[in-house]
């Protein structure tokens, strides 16, 4: 939880509240840009993000999030987030 | 240097790892008279102990490990409180994932909900937050939990619920700081600490300035780390050279992720919606000026704690550690995870009774997983 994962920002879903859909390894995910919405929110789409617990904190370079993302596989915590975010999902379904 | 092999780039990491022995030499530090660094972030020993770097720099560099795991230095008190948010009728307890085989009392919050409560793993407090708006019949309380790098998920989560006026969340709030206990410990005479590895996340938000006061008031060198084996090696080597030439500053190795002044959005939610409470107990290290935060009174409709009258709203409450267990030592780095006389035998990862071995980033789990340190096996 404390380390972030990197994703892409695909699309703007809901501009009042700032939030955007992420493709994070390949998950897709709704974070919320507050953090990193210093201009239009449109600008950001494309760009990659390192993403704590749903919220944008850092815009980094496509370079710099492959190399995070191979730091957190080799530490299982790429996986662990995955796992953190699907069971998210479900929590919101009731179904764990 | 076998292990070098598993870099990214094991070229850059063998070289890193020459001249880390050589300013070692240089400063003149040896097994029987190392030099200790402190990595603040739980994040930075999981890697140190996955690369096996405790192995790979000489013995006269000695890894402290810091109390940067949120997991690790939850008190059994706190624990017990979200249980028992957690058993009220209509609640929803949200958590993130780490938290739920933290021991508490009698029984951790996974076992809590094999006992029947609703206790949802989420992701994100966003995900709490929507949880609400589906059950507006609920209470749904969200442990906030973590250091600076969740703190403003937390913050931007009850901005948000008040702007929707959504009344049926709330945040039971556990954050805690960095600094307060890293001056903590450099205030213990019994501690020997001659540098810090600093965890680079929490700067990603909070920027190098907070940590000033470790390289003004205790003249100890402090630099900012990315968590990438290669970024460790090189915040060693920096830490190093600074000792050599007898300085003291804040350095930031992570400058491509780290702004000098930190993430202002999240700075700004942060002074916002919280304030620091007087003191908060550390497991391990008990009582710590300043070092939690609180939910300030205007948000006091979003504060679990203000809302159900439990916390340290309601006093606190101090609960001893289990019988035989050494996580205070180990966490002020008195002793290895070794040994204490539980760990392997009363507690494993599997069946934790210290909270240092519940979460990958706790010293003890991380020794547990792999096998740590000269002090189980020779080095290669
Ligand atoms: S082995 Fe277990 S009980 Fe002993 S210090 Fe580590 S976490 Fe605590």
């Amino acid at each position: 939880m404390c380390l972030g994962i990197p994703g892409q920002i695909v699309a703007i879903t809901d501009p009042a509240r700032q939030m955007a859909m992420a493709d994070i390894s390949g998950v897709r995910r709704a974070v919320s840009l507050a953090p990193v919405a210093t201009g239009p929110l449109e600008a950001l789409v494309g760009s990659w993000c390192l993403i704590h617990v749903g919220f944008a904190m850092a815009v980094i370079d496509e370079a710099e999030a492959a190399a995070t993302l191979e730091a957190l596989r080799g530490l299982g915590e790429a996986q662990e987030t995955l796992e953190a975010m699907a069971a998210g999902a479900a929590a919101l379904e009731g179904t764990a | 240097m076998k292990y070098a092999e598993e870099f990214r780039d094991p070229k850059a990491a063998r070289a890193l790892l020459a001249r880390i022995a050589a300013v070692t030499d240089e400063i003149g530090a040896t097994a029987e008279n190392p030099v200790h660094i402190m990595e603040i972030c739980g994040g930075h020993t999981h890697a140190i102990f996955r690369y096996g770097l405790d192995k790979l720099t000489p013995p006269g560099v000695e890894f402290i490990h810091g109390p940067g795991c949120p997991v690790c230095v939850l008190p059994m008190a706190r624990v017990d409180e979200c249980i028992q948010l957690a058993e009220r009728p209509g609640v929803i307890f949200t958590t993130f994932g780490d938290a739920m085989r933290v021991p508490g009392t009698s029984r951790s919050l996974m076992q809590a909900k094999a006992d029947g409560c609703d206790i949802r793993m989420v992701y994100s407090p966003l995900d709490a937050l929507e949880l609400a708006r589906r059950n507006p019949d609920r209470e749904v309380v969200f442990f906030g939990l973590g250091f600076e790098t969740t703190t403003p998920s937390t913050a931007l989560s009850i901005q948000q619920a008040a702007r929707e006026g959504l009344g049926n969340f709330s945040v039971f709030c556990n954050h805690i700081l960095v600094p307060p206990p890293i001056k903590a410990l450099l205030d213990d005479p019994h501690m020997i600490l001659d540098g810090f590895v600093g965890p680079g996340h929490v700067s990603m938000v909070i920027g190098i300035h907070p940590y000033d006061f470790i390289a003004r008031d205790y003249g100890k060198p402090i630099v900012v780390a990315g968590f990438e084996p290669l970024d460790l090696l090189q915040s060693v080597l920096m830490v190093l050279e600074q000792i050599r030439d007898g300085r003291a500053a804040v350095e930031n190795q992570y400058a491509r992720v780290v702004p000098e002044h930190g993430n202002p959005v999240s700075i700004a939610a942060m002074a916002d919606v919280y304030e620091p409470r007087p003191s908060f107990e550390w497991r391990g290290l008990g009582e710590i000026d300043a070092s939690g935060l609180r939910i300030r009174a205007r948000y006091s409709a979003w504060d679990a704690e203000a809302k159900f009258g439990i916390g340290y709203a309601a006093g606190a409450r101090v609960v001893p550690e289990q019988e035989g267990c050494a996580c205070g030592q180990v966490m002020t780095g008195r002793i290895k995870p070794t040994a204490c006389p539980m760990f392997g035998t009363g507690c494993t990862p599997e069946m934790p009774l210290g909270a240092l071995m519940v979460s990958s980033e706790g010293a003890c789990a991380a020794y547990y997983q792999y096998g740590g340190a000269r002090a189980v096996e020779p080095a290669e």
